[in-house]
């Protein structure tokens, strides 16, 4: 073989190859998206009907209509938007202040400051789960979305820091020591220079905020028994039912969980990487 | 140059800008000094109340009995302080054992398994054209981002016994070589989620499937990141490919590696989400891992909270133990930490 062919096999290949992860990765999430279009004739069978047809909206509009567990699914939708978006604006507040502090700052807990936040990151959530139940219970937000949304800001904080610190660090220095030579006082710096030039990386990290809170499934089935407050995470179960579950109905839920995730992961998909790995890829 | 160029404008107007800033730090009553501390102390707080708080509660639970009458919201009543009981008593449960042994089992098949097959992926990655990289990277990109519920249900779904696809394929084989394979040809019906070794693996193919394109996407911005003239100069050298892959590529991306291989440990040794939902909740006491015990013992009735936090307490020190490595690499590559 000469080597150009040689070399246009290698690639086919590899194309082939590359296809084959592609279908992978891809066909869970294409049959639930295809099943919850299925009318249920053609779910619940023991053939193979790769698309539906005709598609169907009976699945979506029973899920918003009818809902499960007593509930239209926008409650749930409404409930896991409210304690995400709090999380994540009360978490930014917190991430920026001390982000800005250990990035700008040289002052004496500084690595402790930085260690702790790697170590706290590491215990996992789920050990957790019974000290932060007591404490919920005696402060008497049991059953209440506050509770939830300050649990959220708790567990995602550390990751924020971490990942905000350096946007705030790739900042340059001499611009905002050029803003205090024009005798502009330090907030009006941090407000009017720092702030807009680390705003892209202050929705990055929010993203991912968002993204881990409105997932976030222990906590909320734990410190919630309100039906009407549940989140989609803990909503989805009930379509499980005792000897047969709604397969239509719980993945048009699982459908309308999952666009948001996906669209904001496209969008930071890049900086999530540099975000976890850190120090460990120079790039 | 540029950088001693700065210096030097500092040094030279030092004496003006300093003026005005101890005027303004007088008017805002704020040293300096204080600064980082102020912006530190909010979120230091909340790390502190809502993680290290609990931290230590979870261990001084763990040694009381804590139940209902414990946890009311009014008027609890003080829990008894019992030594080392919890911890006894879980090291003579039968729980202890089998939940150890899914905890461990699980989390080396599965991040074995990622590794793999996420490196492998990625220096696929590398390897396509621009165009069809993107195509790939986006695909797996839909399986990194299905949130954990999603992903258990969807592949409680694929592996459903009467309509499942899992099973219309296997049936699809022929019948030898199913019986070859499996012992059985026939596979309508057939329940994936009774005994623990099916259920675990249909939990290792979703979790696998989760998480391989997170080491993807990271091994390939590990490898753009290797300069290409090693390459260019291994070629030069005569080396192979295989030679090339072992000396430069291998060594080089030894500290994703060694981040990649920790956070997974750490991802993999605590999954929660997916199996309590295959598991159908805490029915299967055989399925336990030690996140999932804890719970069980914590939040069924009785609750036994002292119990499920001398359990969580196990699994908190087997994973700060592997945390420990993972600092020690990201603070020996980072020089920003010190």
């Amino acid at each position: 073989m000469s080597p150009l062919a040689r070399r246009r096999l290698g690639r086919a290949a590899l194309n082939a190859a590359g296809v084959v992860v592609f279908l992978f990765a891809v066909f869970p999430v294409y049959w639930m998206v295809t099943t919850a279009f299925k009318p249920n004739d053609q779910i619940f069978t023991t053939s193979f009907i790769p698309f539906p047809s005709p598609p169907s909206m009976d699945h979506i509009s029973r899920v918003f209509t009818k809902g499960v567990a007593g509930h239209s699914i926008w409650q749930y939708l409404f409930n896991s938007t409210l304690v995400a978006l709090s999380a994540v604006v009360l978490g930014a507040v917190f991430a920026l202040l001390a982000a800005t502090a250990v990035a700008r700052f040289r002052f004496r807990f500084r690595t402790s400051f930085l260690i702790l936040l790697l170590i706290v990151q590491m215990v996992p959530a789920e050990a957790l789960l019974i000290p932060l139940f007591t404490m919920v219970k005696r402060l008497g937000l049991y059953d209440q979305l506050l509770g939830l949304i300050i649990i959220n800001v708790g567990l995602t904080l550390p990751f924020s820091v971490w990942m905000l610190r350096t946007f705030v660090a790739a900042v340059p220095k001499e611009l905002e020591e050029a803003s205090w030579i024009d005798g502009a006082g330090r907030f009006t710096t941090f407000w009017r220079v720092l702030f807009p030039l680390v705003a892209p990386g202050l929705v990055a990290t929010s993203i991912f905020a968002f993204i881990t809170t409105w997932n976030e499934f222990v906590y909320a089935l734990t410190l919630i028994g309100d039906q009407g407050k549940y989140t989609m995470p803990v909503a989805l179960q009930f379509f499980v039912g005792q000897r047969s579950t709604d397969w239509g109905g719980i993945m048009a839920a699982s459908t309308l969980m999952t666009i948001p995730v996906l669209i904001f992961f496209l969008l930071v998909q890049r900086r999530m990487v540099s975000g976890l790995v850190a120090g460990a890829v120079k790039g | 140059m540029t950088h001693s160029s700065t210096l030097a404008r500092g040094g030279a107007d030092t004496s003006a800008p300093s003026r005005r800033s101890r005027k303004r730090t007088r008017r805002s009553g704020l040293s300096p000094k204080a600064v980082p501390y102020v912006l530190l102390l909010p979120g230091f707080l909340v790390i502190a109340v809502l993680l290290l708080y609990p931290l230590y509660q979870m261990v001084e639970m763990s040694f009381h009995k804590v139940g209902l009458r414990q946890i009311k919201a009014v008027n609890p009543a003080p829990a008894d302080f019992v030594g080392w009981d919890n911890y006894s008593q879980i090291l003579d449960s039968d729980l202890f054992w089998s939940s150890l042994r899914n905890t461990v089992l699980f989390a080396v098949v599965t991040v074995a398994l990622t590794l793999v097959l996420g490196t492998l992926v990625g220096l696929l990655l590398n390897k396509l054209g621009p165009k069809m990289s993107t195509f790939v990277i986006v695909g797996i990109m839909a399986a990194w981002a299905t949130p954990p519920t999603a992903q258990a249900i969807v592949w409680k779904w694929l592996f459903d016994s009467d309509s499942g696809i899992v099973n219309w394929t296997l049936n699809l084989l022929p019948d030898w070589l199913s019986n070859l394979l499996f012992g059985r040809a026939d596979w309508s019906g057939h329940p994936w989620f009774n005994d623990t070794l099916t259920l675990y693996f249909v939990l290792i193919v979703a979790v696998v499937w989760a998480s391989f394109p997170f080491i993807s996407v990271s091994v390939l911005a590990g490898l753009k990141s290797i300069p290409s003239e090693l390459y260019e100069a291994a070629k030069m050298d005569g080396s192979g490919a295989v030679l090339t892959f072992r000396r430069i590529t291998l060594p080089l991306l030894k500290p994703v590696f060694s981040v990649l291989v920790v956070l997974s440990i750490i991802w993999d040794f605590k999954v929660f989400t997916q199996l309590y939902l295959l598991a159908g909740g805490t029915v299967n006491r055989d399925a336990f891992n030690l996140s999932l015990w804890s719970y069980a013992e914590a939040f069924s009735s009785p609750p036994k909270m002292g119990l499920g936090a001398a359990i969580a307490v196990v699994l908190t020190v087997i994973l700060l133990l592997i945390t420990f490595v993972y600092v020690r690499q990201i603070v020996k590559t980072e020089d920003d930490i010190r």
